[in-house]
């Protein structure tokens, strides 16, 4: 590979893209020409480093400079003065203090800011996302290589066990053994899926590893079909990743290229393909079995189970779904071995966790911290204090079908132990703090909106309870609510979570029983006194 | 998005023979295929049903029963540009209703409706996956985040 004295990568996200960042680039490829600084300065996109408020962001190595935000009218200045005559133009320098993720690492190691713990994001925000290279010489293809050529697939299951990784979806089901329950499935054609229709509402963490590191969900996904058996994988994107669907194309391409995907892996004879599928719109082909209805053409309306895709999966063949997050940690895991894995976390649930981080707080964005942290500690230090000043009142975790948890337990620590021990749910990882200005009556009507539209209709209680449930709420909201309002909601989310066929019922009262639980004189106020203490429902009408 | 009038079958049978040829004719790329057209079309025609049908060997009854399931697909007419709102919670808690608001108000029109002259259609969705930067809506393919409802005309404006 060819050097160069300096490096300048610009943001690329679907939201940098967005605010000009494409523009930035351009102006960037003509000023390094007309100062004629094109063989000492190179150029590529950047994924997303998970922060949003300096963006489109520039970062310039080897001083590891941030800017941002940048216009493309900066760019001469920038070009002028740090390139050209090797001095940083401080004022486009983004504010250290607004900045956490990748930037709070690299800033972290001059003892300014609480470091994050990056292992599925390890590269995102370090390499350029469409560059098969730049892969390579960060480690890509090693941990391919040491499985296909110095393991077992059996020893390759086994370090995963030993490393405790758990499904990163929201379920925590133990990775290892759901490889081995495919391994051991009778078949001669099996398929590997990487489930990527993250559409739980707040969550965008999927999202985010696919555009900045897509090379290392390939990998995984060969990795995986080596260990099950499989020589078929599909990656089933949501519609609306777009940008993740374009660099998940050039990956696989470049891949096959290069022969690490296709016949005859490293001379193993081992072979594995993989084909992208679109999905158009459906929160419910998050579901597994809705997912791989879907892949086959149909309706995404999830399958009675058992019998579990484990055994009777895509095509009705054994079939592997992992989440993008479960299997980016993959890689990792063999390239450094199960015990370092399990030096992150807590003894039971060990790793990091890639969280989102949105709501009335003063900075919202992406981290990967260990397993563990307490909710008051990602508010205070990532989150950078509630916004205005205002007071915690409380938090969705995991999206809409998360639970819904009072300040009382924000010092919980965030793992699957402790959150099934408190009785509420990690999910996939989106965390909405919201202060009191938020009305629970309004939030649980909002959900149970989202959940009547997103039902699939197939099964009754699910259907039928979610739309009841949110004209309940409507009617209290406008102040219209009776005392026996309360126990039709309960017997609603108890019928929800008894009745349902799968997942998505069962979890869709979740909001609503925390709220029931946790906020009661609330939603009894609406009731009884006619009154919305946040003052956010109408009470008319 | 809309770039061929409802009428123009010619343009209605290319869409789905290039979506064909793309994608094969398999039953399995049905979804692909609606994806496609609908993009192409700006929603699929009962034309386009039929050529879907003649080609995949598939029953009309299966290809609405899939079309009507997905959210991006569109089996009715839509307006030359479509909005989606985003009205999940994450955008709701940071001042999304405010928005949704006044896009009705300056649209004057309801969730779900199209404005007479054909412009404009109003839709809600569940989550984009942008929720750093609620409250979000997108326009036809361009997404805009941390929108007030004063921005609202000003982004409405740039579209023709």
């Amino acid at each position: 590979m060819k050097t160069y004295r300096s490096m300048v990568l610009v943001s690329s996200d679907t939201q940098s893209v967005e605010r000009g960042a494409n523009e930035v680039f351009q102006q960037f490829q003509q000023e390094i020409k007309s100062f004629g600084l094109e063989n000492e300065v190179s150029l590529s996109m950047l994924g997303d480093v998970g922060r949003h408020d300096a963006i489109p962001m520039v970062v310039v190595y080897p001083e590891a400079v941030i800017y941002g935000p940048v216009k493309p009218e900066d760019v001469h200045f920038l070009v002028e003065e740090h390139l050209y005559k090797g001095r940083i133009a401080a004022d486009l320098q983004a504010s250290v203090k607004e900045l956490s993720g990748r930037i709070a690492w690299l800033s972290a190691r001059k003892g300014t800011l609480p470091a994050e713990q990056r292992i599925v994001l390890e590269r995102a925000g370090l390499i350029d996302p469409v560059s098969i290279d730049d892969y390579i010489v960060h480690e890509g293809f090693e941990s391919l290589g040491k499985a296909l050529t110095q393991m077992k697939p059996e020893e390759v299951i086994e370090e995963i066990k030993q490393s405790g990784l758990q499904g990163r979806g929201g379920a925590g089901f133990p990775t290892a053994l759901k490889w081995g329950f495919v391994r051991k499935a009778a078949g001669d054609m099996k398929y590997v899926i990487c489930n990527a229709d993250e559409s739980e509402p707040g969550t965008f963490k999927d999202r985010v590893i696919l555009e900045s590191d897509p090379f290392n969900i390939i990998e995984a996904m060969t990795i995986a079909g080596y260990a099950v058996g499989a020589s078929e994988g599909y990656i089933y994107v949501r519609g609306e990743y777009m940008l993740a669907q374009e660099r998940l194309r050039n990956a696989i391409r470049l891949s096959e290229e290069m022969g690490f995907l296709g016949k005859n892996l490293f001379g193993t004879g081992f072979d594995f393909r993989i084909i992208i599928h679109s999905g158009a719109g459906a929160y419910i082909c998050g579901e597994e079995t809705a997912l791989i209805e879907s892949i086959e053409g149909k309706r995404g309306e999830p399958r009675a189970r058992p019998p579990y895709p484990t055994t009777n999966g895509l095509w009705g063949k054994p079939t592997l779904v992992n989440n993008v997050e479960t299997l980016a940690n993959i890689p990792a895991i063999l390239r450094h071995g199960a015990q370092w894995f399990r030096s992150f976390g807590t003894p039971g649930s060990a790793g990091t966790k890639v969280y989102t981080i949105l709501g009335n707080v003063n900075s919202t964005g992406l981290i990967e911290v260990p397993m563990g942290i307490t909710l008051r500690e990602v508010i205070a230090i990532y989150g950078k204090g509630m916004k205005g000043g205002a007071h915690f009142k409380l938090a969705q975790t995991g999206g809409s079908s998360g639970s819904v948890i009072p300040s009382s337990l924000q010092d919980t620590p965030m793992d699957f132990d402790s959150y099934k021990l408190a009785e509420v749910s990690l999910g996939s990882g989106a965390l909405l703090i919201c202060d009191e200005r938020t009305c629970v009556v309004d939030l649980a009507r909002v959900l149970q909106n989202f959940f009547r539209k997103e039902s699939c209709g197939k099964c009754g209680p699910c259907r039928i309870g979610n739309q009841r449930a949110y004209e309940i709420l409507t009617n209290i909201s406008h102040g219209k609510g009776t005392i026996s309002d309360l126990a039709h909601l309960g017997e609603i989310s108890e019928n929800l979570y008894q009745l349902s066929n799968c997942g998505l019922g069962q979890t869709s009262a979740t909001p609503l029983r925390d709220i029931m639980r946790h906020f009661k004189s609330e939603v009894d106020a609406h009731i009884k006194l006619k009154v919305c203490p946040a003052g956010v429902c109408p009470m008319h009408g | 998005m809309a770039n061929a009038t409802a009428n123009d079958d010619e343009a209605i049978f290319k869409a789905v023979q290039d979506a064909v040829e793309r994608h094969g004719n398999s039953r399995e790329e049905l979804i692909p295929i609606l994806n496609d057209v609908n993009h192409e079309i700006g929603y699929i025609p009962a034309k386009a049903m039929h050529e879907i049908n003649r080609l995949l060997k598939t029953p009309e009854s299966h290809l609405y029963s899939v079309a009507t399931f997905y959210r991006m697909l569109s089996t009715k007419p839509r307006g030359r540009h479509v909005i989606q709102f985003c009205e999940s919670a994450p955008c709701h808690v940071v001042g999304g209703r405010e928005v949704w608001e006044t896009l009705q108000e300056h649209l004057e029109l309801a969730e779900n409706e199209t404005s007479p002259d054909g412009k404009w259609t109003l839709i809600t969705t569940s989550c984009l996956g942008v929720c750093g930067v609620g409250p979000v809506i997108v326009i036809d393919d361009d997404i805009f985040g941390n929108v007030t409802p004063d921005q609202v005309p000003d982004i409405l404006s740039r579209y023709s």
